[in-house]
């Protein structure tokens, strides 16, 4: 059966069907319904919930609970994703499974509450110390949400590392119908968790320090080792480009969903696009650059941002193709026609007047805020 | 036969401890490890180091043992104890660490009445990046960052921890202990232990500060160091209970 | 076919609700729905609106900012922000009520829907929305009040809350009466 649910609960009740048993959050919009939801359902359910004291204190109870061997979440947005880089570099350090979900706003600073993706930086390149990458889940419907959760303990505990799911406000907040199948979980033994039994096993300890460079830089190499293997089996990507676009526009989350309506408004006057939207953004699904159709003679990269994933995009086409942007920022969310005009434009066809936005104020800061080179 | 005199706590691994000659911070480790294997929970407890001179704690406690970012192992032991709540959870904390980058996490630990034991070393330095003021150092005394002597003028005066946490409504145990002279370790055991007991059997929140010294970052030598404590840390940071909400334990 | 549908009004008029029961009678009825709230700062007091889609094809973009085919305007405000935005054709509900001014638009069907007042004659002013309803039923057949019924009994689970389902579709009722 269907539910009409918002992706923030359904990320809630995903974690808790997962077999999450210990959340911990602090209050920031737009991703609240997470933590009132926790804190009604986890006790029922045998969890543990608790509102930390800040983002540090509840990613630091995220390093905890998860040393401890408990499937364990936090969700924030971004100001409290900033501060919780701390916690993240120390649990990639120690090897820890978790999951952190970001349902981003815009920036720099306070910023504003309104969508945003311009913290893929942050979340794909490691926004603490040290070498280290996140897998890095970005869902574009509510239903992907939800089953992206159960994949993203599987894949933390699997592979001993955080992942982040990274969406915007706009999907945090919409509903969709979510068939809500619970997933079979991948059981990972835990024999390295500090929980307490030294009784009947030698005592474990869990550090991500080492005073000895070649001791650390061994423990790199190891878990660079795992890296190299997320990268080559846990590659996720949506692909609609095919023999006869010639554009292929790149775009992710709940955004990509735009540029849908954007392709096809471009299809009813001939111009064929297709779309690439990465699900995972690390590992960046690069390897799709390589092998579109011929007929493909221009990227697109469409973000709610200055321009971030782009860079992604530029290395891994590598000079193949020209790779043009089209972004909004501010919590600005572009329309189809916008998209749509930037292909026409890339393409040398006359573009289409946009109507005045309903918020006047929006329109008149576009030139100011509009990304592009 | 030989008589056995004195034996090393099974409580402790043998690694060898990486403290200064004179560093209180043995003895503090000894008796925590005697109070966990006396009241028969080592192998149930789980201790959480800090960042400063005890970041390598977890590799002398000989139970399950976690390393915590700077300031933060009051929220990574409650991580812990509410997904074990059977479990013996303690952290072991400068005053770096505790007093200033972390008081935001032992505030609100203590705030929700976490059922842990936290040890509170208060040396009024920072040891391990080299000897640095800490908002427990004294009036007028050198640090490598104040130079001239605390300035009570643009440093305000020395954190009275203990204090401050007394006032928590949910903390249930709060004491100040040194670790000085024999008569004050035998006490300074006696707080650490009750602390503990009254984990076991789920009192809430219990802090036993034990003012400590640090030779090498106040400059003196270790029979130098022990005396200061009793003759200007302990007329400042004054010993005793400063809550107990427990009830016999 | 695809309806692009706004529900606008006073936050507290119930406009999110309203727009969440479309949607999930939608979904019921095998329709792909997509809901979304406008969720900025205006969410406190002030004005409150959700976009509404309803579609037999994937749905792209959840926001609905023009070619409107279906406008819930509870208050004033509510019209004259989304009036514009109605396409040509498009149907235009409007709670008379508290929205007096005369629809300056030949070109849309209009219904004016008395549903403040209705609401308090049936008892309650918070099931004004619901009356709403009454002109998705007359000028649409995207829905029935049996649709609406069946949504009614999953929200309203509790015994206690049960009790709520005759009010609400009396208001329902009253509104179709108009």
């Amino acid at each position: 059966m269907k539910v009409l649910m918002k992706g923030n609960i359904a990320l809630s009740e995903a974690a808790i069907q997962a077999g999450c048993t210990a959340f911990f959050g602090y209050p920031i919009t737009p991703q609240n319904e997470i933590p009132e939801y926790m804190s009604a359902k986890m006790e029922p359910a045998g969890g543990v919930f608790i509102q930390a004291e800040s983002e540090v204190g509840a990613i630091n109870m995220v390093y905890g609970a998860a040393a401890a061997g408990a499937r364990t979440m936090t969700t924030s947005s971004s100001p409290g994703m900033a501060l919780k880089q701390e916690g993240i570099s120390y649990l990639c350090g120690a090897n820890l499974p978790c999951v952190i979900v970001n349902v981003a706003r815009c920036g720099p600073g306070l910023g504003g509450i309104l969508p945003g993706q311009s913290d893929y930086f942050q979340a794909t390149r490691g926004g603490g110390n040290g070498d280290y990458y996140t897998p890095v889940y970005a869902p574009s419907t509510v239903q992907e949400c939800w089953d992206l959760v159960f994949h993203s303990f599987d894949i933390a505990d699997k592979y001993r590392t955080p992942v982040m799911i990274l969406l915007d406000g706009m999907l945090g907040q919409m509903m969709e119908p979510v068939e809500t199948k619970v997933h079979p979980r991948l059981n990972v033994d835990k024999p390295w968790a500090t929980n307490g039994n030294a009784a009947s096993r030698p005592r474990n300890a869990i550090t991500s320090l080492s005073l000895f460079g070649e001791v650390l830089e061994a423990m790199n190499l190891e878990r660079f080792k795992v890296y190299e293997e997320i990268a080559k089996k846990e590659v996720m990507v949506e692909n609609t480009v095919k023999d006869g676009d010639t554009v292929a526009i790149v775009a992710y989350g709940a955004p990509s969903r735009i540029v849908v309506n954007a392709i096809d408004e471009l299809k009813e006057e001939g111009i064929n696009a297709g779309l690439i939207r990465p699900i995972t953004l690390w590992p960046y699904p690069g390897d799709i650059f390589l092998n579109l159709p011929s007929s493909v003679n221009h990227i697109l990269v469409a973000e709610l941002s200055m321009g971030q994933m782009v860079e992604d995009v530029r290395l891994a086409v590598n000079g193949k193709y020209p790779v043009h942007f089209y972004g909004r920022t501010g919590g600005v969310v572009f329309e189809p026609i916008e998209i749509a005009n930037k292909v026409r434009e890339i393409l040398g066809k006359p573009t289409k007047e946009i109507e005045s936005k309903i918020e006047s104020k929006t329109a008149t800061q576009d030139e100011n805020l509009r990304g592009g080179i | 036969m030989a008589n056995i005199v004195y034996e090393k706590s099974r409580g402790l691994t043998d690694t060898p401890f990486t403290y200064c000659p004179g560093c209180s911070h043995g003895t503090i480790h000894k008796l925590i490890a005697e109070s966990l294997v006396e009241l028969d929970v080592l192998d149930k407890s789980i201790a959480i180091a800090p960042v400063g001179c005890s970041v390598l704690a977890y590799e002398f406690f000989n139970c399950d043992a976690i390393q915590a970012a700077h300031g933060r192992a009051p929220a990574v032991a409650t991580g812990i104890k509410r997904v074990e709540p059977d479990k013996i959870v303690f952290t072991y904390q400068g005053d770096g660490d505790l007093a200033s980058i972390g008081t935001a996490e032992i505030i609100h630990a203590a705030h929700r009445g976490e059922n842990f034991t936290v040890i509170f070393v208060n040396n009024g330095i920072y040891g391990m990046t080299g000897g640095q003021m800490a908002p427990t150092t004294l009036i007028n005394q050198k640090t490598s960052t104040s130079p001239y002597g605390r300035q009570e003028s643009t440093t305000g005066k020395p954190l009275l921890v203990s204090e401050m946490m007394a006032q928590i409504p949910s903390a249930t145990y709060i004491e100040r202990v040194s670790v000085h002279d024999i008569r004050h370790i035998t006490q300074a055991k006696k707080a650490i232990k009750k602390a503990f007991e009254y984990q076991i059997a789920n009192k809430g929140f219990s802090m036993v500060e034990v003012i400590a010294d640090c030779p090498v970052g106040w400059n003196m030598t270790p029979v130098d160091a022990r005396k200061t404590i009793a003759d200007a840390m302990i007329p400042y940071y004054p010993l005793g209970v400063y809550k107990d909400a427990g009830g016999e334990a | 076919m695809t309806s692009r549908m706004i529900f606008s009004g006073f936050g507290g008029q119930g406009v999110l609700v309203l727009g969440e029961i479309v949607a999930t009678i939608a979904m019921n009825k095998g329709k792909k729905v997509t809901w979304m709230p406008s969720y900025g700062p205006e969410m406190r007091g002030g004005t409150a609106n959700c976009s509404v889609i309803v579609s037999d094809k994937v749905i792209g973009s959840p926001i609905v900012q023009a070619d409107i085919d279906i406008l819930c305007a509870m208050n004033g405000a509510s019209v004259d922000k989304f009036l514009p935005k109605v396409k040509p054709g498009g149907l235009v509900l409007v709670n008379s009520s508290i929205a007096t001014k005369k629809i300056q638009r030949n070109d849309v069907d209009v219904v004016e829907i008395d549903a403040t007042n209705i609401a308090g004659k049936v008892g309650s002013l918070r099931v004004a929305n619901m009356v709403m309803l009454a002109g998705f039923l007359k000028k649409t057949d995207l829905f029935t009040l049996d649709d609406i019924t069946d949504v009614l009994k999953q929200r309203f689970k509790g015994a206690r809350s049960q009790d709520l389902i005759p009010l609400n579709i009396k208001a329902i009722e009253y509104g179709m009466e108009e």
